[in-house]
């Protein structure tokens, strides 16, 4: 199968601190990829080096075939590749539907479609409704119609970060990346969020990428492994490979090798 | 979902407006036309507000309207109202338009201070400038509207219904506006820029947008200040007066696009009285009422107007 993202030899350094010493990764078309490994061992700056927040010291990636490594973030998203958040960034003045309506309205907006003259509300491209109905769509598929009507900032843990990954959606995204879609999120309610975001991702047919640390669930949802370790990637295999590996027990999993 | 009644309303009731001037006093229809004048430039203040910024400079923008509508007459002979305000809202999205590229980077007290540090810079400018009168300023020939030159009977009714239509059509523009995808983005910019950012659109050129229309409704305010008053001079551009917008688009605050002329009536209103009862300390008047405004009606005029729309 064909990459649809691929990272050659990625380095960044935060003065002494070495967060990525040449990663190398190439992600294959609809594949759902897990990225374990310890805080500070570069997870994080991977990801933001795909979206264009950090910008590589070395190496470069292509999505598509295309080099997005010196585009600016919204470039980035336009192309098709979104992202969510360790801790959801929401429009938390507005209510669940209005952080809907923002997002459809970028959409519109980057097709062209202001609808400054229109009496109408014009069809949402990749959608084929009105905004509204494309809303409810996408919060009917994320299982927060009942909240439509709150404020973003007074939601429960578990819907902000459902809400955060529902924004990342609107664009409908080829590749899709979640920083940790299940921190903060009580132990009974990872399993069905995740439950919830794969269902919604299979649908639209994207790639994903997550950061996660429970291995329970990457071992569920995951059909292949990056784990990191002190910025390099120390495994690439399929979850139950991977965590076997004695090197990602020791630096990832925290137990050691027996005997 | 409840039909959208404000330009309907805010037509009904600027029309009423002009069919009652021919019997309003002179000195009603003059407060009535600087309320338009405000009004125009704190519409434009509220497009920045609603995306969390405040312009402390806007006088800018007044003061370069009113100088381009002075100068016409001045230079060019040139007195018809609506060429004046034409020229002052393109005089001043102009300058909007070249000066955004550097305060749309900007945000909270950076943009509030780099704003207010241009609008002096153009006070400057303009004391140290003879030909345009220096400090004194200079007189603005009367208006005449499309050839037609009103007798002094009819000369401020004239000017005010000129005024109530330009600011119909700017208000009916800016609500159209606040309706479109850019438009919706203000609030979102205020909360989150990072994940406007994260979903594919430009913050910075939103805010230069709203920064650009912003300019181009305080020229056209300046334009029609000047005419009515019939003089302009550099304080137009000092910070005290940007200081009175901001005052008017607290008064008003975001919620609609009627909201800044009636904050703008308002606060002739309390200027007037409060100048009339003591001269010399009309300030102290005029503070205290916003400071009343800020603990009573903290979101402004337009929250008013929502919870009347909620009962009815």
């Amino acid at each position: 199968m064909p990459a649809i993202l691929d990272a050659k030899g990625l380095c960044k350094s935060f003065g002494a601190v070495v967060a990525a010493a040449e990663v190398n990764a190439a992600i294959e078309r609809d594949s759902v990829v897990g990225l374990i490994g310890t805080n500070g061992a570069g997870k994080t700056t991977f990801i933001n080096m795909i979206t264009g927040y950090l910008k590589p010291d070395a190496g470069a990636i292509h999505f598509e075939g295309r080099d997005i490594t010196p585009l600016a973030p919204r470039d980035i998203t336009r192309l098709g590749i979104c992202r969510s958040f360790q801790i959801p960034q929401l429009y938390r003045s507005l209510t669940v539907l209005e952080n809907m309506m923002v997002g459809l309205g970028v959409v519109m907006k980057n097709a062209g479609l202001g609808g400054y003259f229109s009496r109408r509300a014009p069809l949402v491209p990749g959608y084929g409704v009105p905004p509204q109905e494309a809303a409810a769509r996408i919060l009917e598929r994320f299982g927060l119609s009942e909240y439509r009507d709150r404020n973003a900032q007074v939601l429960p843990g578990g819907v902000r970060k459902l809400l955060d990954i529902a924004l990342a959606m609107v664009g409908k995204p080829r590749v899709l990346l979640l920083d940790e879609p299940t921190s903060g999120v009580s132990a009974e309610e990872k399993f069905g969020i995740m439950e919830m975001v794969m269902k919604g991702v299979k649908a639209e047919g994207a790639t994903v990428l997550f950061v996660e640390h429970d291995m329970e669930i990457v071992a569920r949802f995951a059909d292949r492994v990056l784990a990191f370790y002190d910025g390099r990637i120390i495994a690439d295999a399929p979850p139950q490979a991977a965590l076997r590996d004695p090197e990602v027990r020791r630096y990832v999993v925290g137990i050691h090798a027996e005997g | 979902m409840r039909p959208d009644r404000t330009p309907l309303v805010l037509g009904a009731v600027l029309a009423a407006l002009v069919a009652a001037g021919p019997f309003l006093p002179q000195w009603a229809l003059f407060i009535l036309t600087l309320a338009f004048s405000r009004g125009l430039v704190a519409l434009g203040l509220m497009l920045l507000l609603r995306a969390g910024l405040v312009s402390f400079g806007q006088a800018l923008y007044y003061c370069l309207g009113a100088y381009a509508a002075g100068a016409l007459g001045r230079f060019y002979g040139v007195s018809d109202i609506f060429v004046e305000m034409l020229a002052g809202g393109a005089v001043a999205a102009l300058a909007g338009l070249v000066l955004g590229f550097l305060l749309a980077r900007y945000r909270g007290i950076f943009f509030g201070l780099l704003s207010l540090a241009l609008s002096m810079i153009l006070y400057g400018v303009i004391v140290k400038n003879e030909a345009l009168g220096s400090t004194d300023g200079f007189n603005v020939a009367e208006s005449s509207l499309f050839g037609w030159r009103p007798g002094e009977d009819w000369l401020r009714y004239a000017v005010m219904a000129a005024a109530a239509a330009v600011s119909l059509a700017a208000a009916l523009l800016v609500h159209r506006y606040l309706g479109t995808p850019l438009g919706r983005l203000a609030p979102a910019i205020k909360d989150n820029e990072i994940r406007v950012e994260y979903m594919g659109a430009s913050a910075r050129q939103a805010v230069h947008v709203k920064y650009v229309i912003a300019a181009a409704l305080a020229g056209v305010g300046g334009a029609l200040a000047a005419t009515t008053v019939g003089h302009i001079d550099p304080d137009m551009a000092y910070w005290t007066t940007s200081g009175e917008f901001i005052f008017v688009t607290i008064l008003a605050g975001t919620g609609n696009v009627a909201a800044p002329f009636a904050g703008a009536l308002i606060y002739g209103a309390i200027y007037s009285t409060a100048y009339d009862l003591s001269p010399n300390t009309w300030q102290l008047s005029l503070g205290a009422a916003l400071l009343a405004l800020i603990v009573f009606l903290p979101e402004g005029l337009s929250s008013l107007l929502r919870r009347h729309a909620r009962h009815s």
